[in-house]
């Protein structure tokens, strides 16, 4: 509804209408307000505010380190397992949140979409918008600690990243907004995420390195493990700051999953697939969400 | 002789200057609509079926808005006049027919939908103005207007939670009037406030009338409606009732329900 689009809409058009995704460039201000005013109410009355951002990722960190890594033995097969875990961690907790706020982003924000119409993709997005406010904070501490044990970027790293980023935002927005329509109707939606999140850390690696289940899955289950966009993506942020971490590849076996490339083509098509899938049924579904809720 | 060219004049203008319209729009809603496995194995047992009643909202509704209109939708509760206006503001989509608009919409549908308790008025302020469609510019270009009209500028950067609620309504209606739309939808909100800012209110929307905004605007305050429209279209169950100058609608209106005037 900015002028922008009036001008250029001089004729009729329906109320209601949008076109998804795509509309959303034109409200990148109310989007940048919705990510301001999310970051501020969910830190408000707190005392140490954004400084939680760095906590709760480093608590997680320390106790996946010190009782799966010292105690469990997992640190003894890897070099640097502190940056292996931590480049895995972030990813994975990265696509967490967007997928299960993106997912509830509907219900809470059910006073709006009752009354005032806006392109309703606005809500996941807001919320994407906020797990990369809290992934930056991540991403340095990451960063910090790589360049601490020797960690150079180079090209191929950076590009490593992004492209996991995209992976990760692509399926998490995709899922979340067909999730987000199932939540309207049925709240088990949101039910059924917290489950799917509580087995994506395990079903990726992110504590163990993929080469440890390959002897224990039949071929065609480790073939799909391979190909789970956020293996891939794991595994790109791995390339990313672990390798250059460790000097001596060959005696730590490190090499790079088989056919990673195919992997990744792969799971760009997933991402793209469940963009268009997410997108499609949440436009289905979007004209009755204001009388469901 | 004189009234039937006067009516066909109008009916010129009525198809040139239109800016909404409303075709054949029908709306059912749905009555019970969750369904859980606890109920679905109890109506196994019982033989009772799953309740799939409707609702017709709105039924065959067909009339069109002009430019510069000011038009009242009247009828008693439960009679589908908000349903109608969340059909032209886009909220929900009708069942059939069609509503097209031509120019931008903005709603006073419950004024301060937008605002969050935990933020300062002057962030409500460009949330709630962003939300209406205003651009950044805009909103800085007429945020001291919207502060002077709320009359409260000593509590601006104050979290609304700590508003009265007479407060809130005021800033909200600030925002919501300064928001300039082609087409305002306003429903119930003329209600709000002490006299004074009421009256303020009602004489800033005629004002804004004057000019050649159109206005949609629900209500049961009659007298607003006397005042404010000069056409009024009554609901009755989901249909037009009757649909002609503001005054006559209302009269017939109240002969039908046994209210004097």
């Amino acid at each position: 509804m900015s002028n922008k689009v009036d001008k250029l809409r001089a004729g009729f058009y329906q109320p209601g209408r949008s076109k998804g995704l795509l509309d959303l460039f034109k409200h990148s201000y109310l989007l940048s307000l919705l990510r301001k005013k999310e970051v501020k109410v969910r830190y408000r009355g707190s005392f140490l505010g954004l400084i939680w951002t760095y906590i709760k990722p480093l608590t997680t960190f320390f106790i996946y380190y010190y009782f799966v890594g010292r105690i469990m033995g997992a640190d003894r097969a890897n070099e640097h397992y502190a940056i292996y875990l931590f480049s895995g961690l972030i990813s994975i907790q990265f696509f967490n949140e967007t997928f299960r706020n993106c997912t509830k982003s509907i219900r809470d924000n059910a006073a709006l979409v009752r009354k005032i119409y806006l392109p309703r993709e606005l809500f996941p997005i807001a919320t994407w918008r906020v797990a990369i406010t809290h992934f930056y904070p991540q991403l340095f501490i990451l960063l910090v600690a790589s360049i601490i044990q020797g960690w150079y970027p180079g090209f191929l790293h950076i590009l490593a990243v992004l492209l996991g980023f995209i992976l990760l935002s692509g399926l998490a927005i995709g899922a979340g907004m067909l999730f987000a329509a199932m939540n309207v109707f049925y709240r088990d939606a949101e039910n059924l995420v917290e489950l799917i999140t509580m087995i994506t850390t395990w079903f990726s690696p992110i504590l163990y390195k993929w080469s440890m289940i390959e002897q224990h899955m039949p071929l065609w289950l480790f073939k799909v493990y391979m190909c789970n966009p956020l293996t891939c993506a794991a595994e790109l942020f791995h390339y990313a700051f672990w390798w250059p971490t460790n000097i001596d590849f060959t005696n730590y076996g490190l090499s790079l999953p088989p056919h990673f490339g195919f992997d990744i083509c792969i799971s760009i098509i997933i991402v793209i697939l469940m963009m268009v899938i997410g997108q499609l049924a949440f436009r289905k579904f979007e004209g009755r969400f204001a009388q469901e809720l | 002789m004189n009234n039937k060219s006067l009516k066909n004049g109008n009916n010129k203008i009525d198809a040139k200057n239109a800016v909404i319209k409303i075709a054949n729009v029908d709306k059912w809603f749905r009555l019970h609509h969750n369904y859980s496995l606890k109920d679905a194995f109890v109506n196994l047992f019982t033989h009772k079926k799953r309740d799939k009643s409707l609702f017709h909202a709105l039924s065959n509704i067909n009339f069109n808005i002009n430019s510069g209109e000011a038009i009242g939708l009247v009828g008693i509760n439960g009679s589908g006049k908000s349903t109608l206006l969340k059909c032209i503001s886009g909220v929900i989509k009708p069942d059939k027919g069609k509503v097209s608009i031509k120019g931008r919409i903005a709603g006073l549908i419950e004024v301060g939908a937008g605002f969050h308790p935990d933020l300062t008025g002057r962030e409500n302020i460009f949330l709630n103005g962003a939300i209406l469609g205003m651009t950044k510019e805009q909103i800085i270009q007429k945020f001291d207007d919207i502060v002077e009209f709320s009359e409260i500028p000593q509590f601006i950067d104050s979290e609304v939670r700590f508003y009265s609620s007479g407060m809130f309504l005021r800033l909200a209606f600030a925002v919501a009037i300064h928001s300039d739309p082609d087409i305002f939808l306003i429903d119930e909100i003329l209600a709000v406030g002490d006299a004074k800012f009421r009256e303020k209110c009602l004489n800033r929307i005629s004002e804004l009338s004057k000019q050649g905004k159109t206005m949609v605007i629900v209500s049961h305050a009659e007298q607003q409606i006397r005042q404010l429209c000069q056409r009024a279209v009554w609901i009755n169950k989901g249909k037009v009732q009757m649909d002609g100058p503001a005054n006559e609608v209302l009269d017939a209106m109240n002969k039908f329900t046994g209210l004097k005037k």
